[in-house]
């Protein structure tokens, strides 16, 4: 965890919901919080380099991009063989987020977890049949779970304006697959 | 959207610089102006093809904490389950998924404990068993997707 004062606060608070789309976007965010602009920027690149901002950039919607496929395989493999495929099973194009996860059991033994997304079924299975290949042996059991509709989705809010304001709710749950 | 939307869709998914004029920068890469790109993005913000576009934030950089986590919730009663958990302001995300755990949300908080505190506090609202799925290690996270 690293220490934040009360100006990166500010500054996190006021960019939650985007960077303003003003022609000199540091600017305008320093006009809003009373700061110099160097200050801004100086504090956001700090942000930056110490990982507190992942980077900066925009989020498309998956589905709108034609990306309408988006399963969650799930994976049972070995412990001791995770670290190093999870490493592998990342760095698959496909993949957007990879993960270890604890089990449940009985119920849930999986502990893999790779999100992938294509624009046809055909292509999610090339995508999964290509994971189940790099698992091999080590693969003892597998699933995948479709999404069927988003019930919400607020995107990260943090901390001190969960605090304020709880987030903003989608206002109707969509549909997503057909 | 057109060609020009996916370009720029593509290129700002990448990362965005922090300078005086940034959208100029960008811009120019893309062979725009910066007022073309400003009124695309906003377009693009607005019929939400873009679900964001700014700095992306660690939560758990931050102090904060976050987790997977899913319920089994019965058919009968699935719209008063996601209303139920819709109502936290801890719960980001709440997926419908085709499984026996046909619920799956993600939770942010504050402080590590406020998660085992909202899991105690969905359940008892519920009646359900909540299955926490904190992330043990993270191997790779990137969104880009090429449009």
């Amino acid at each position: 965890m690293i220490d934040l004062d009360e100006t990166d606060r500010k500054i996190i608070q006021a960019t939650q919901a985007g960077l303003p789309l003003t022609p000199q976007p540091y600017q305008t965010l320093a006009e809003q919080l009373g700061l110099t602009t160097d200050d801004v920027m100086l504090r956001m690149s700090a942000m930056q380099n110490s990982g507190i901002i992942r980077r900066i950039g925009a989020v498309p919607n998956h589905y709108r991009l034609g990306y309408r496929f988006n399963g969650m395989t799930v994976w049972n493999v070995p412990d001791e063989t995770i670290d190093e495929l999870g490493q592998k099973v990342g760095q698959l194009e496909f993949v957007s987020h990879c993960y270890h996860r604890p089990r449940h059991l009985p119920e849930w033994p999986y502990n893999l977890f790779a999100m992938v997304h294509g624009k046809s079924q055909e292509e999610v299975d090339k995508q999964i049949r290509q994971i189940y290949d790099l698992l091999g042996d080590n693969n003892l059991g597998s699933d995948v779970l479709y999404s069927t509709k988003i019930l919400k989705k607020t995107g990260f809010r943090t901390t001190t304006r969960m605090q304020e304001s709880g987030c903003r709710a989608s206002e109707n749950p969509t549909t997503i697959n057909p | 959207m057109d060609e020009i939307d996916k370009q720029i869709i593509n290129a700002l998914q990448d990362g965005f610089p922090i300078c005086d004029a940034p959208y100029r920068q960008v811009a120019s890469h893309l062979g725009l102006t910066e007022q073309n790109l400003i009124i695309r993005l906003k377009a693009l913000l607005d019929n939400g093809t873009l679900t964001r576009f700014g700095p992306l934030y660690n939560a758990e950089q931050m102090g904060g904490a976050l987790t997977l986590a899913a319920v089994k919730a019965p058919i009968e009663r699935f719209d008063e389950i996601t209303e139920i958990i819709n109502s936290f302001p801890e719960v980001a995300h709440n997926y419908a998924r085709n499984h026996e755990l046909n619920m799956w949300f993600v939770l942010a908080t504050q402080t590590p404990e406020q998660i085992q505190q909202t899991i105690n506090e969905i359940e008892q609202q519920t009646g359900l068993t909540v299955y926490n799925m904190p992330k043990n290690k993270e191997y790779f996270v990137s969104l880009k997707l090429e449009a």
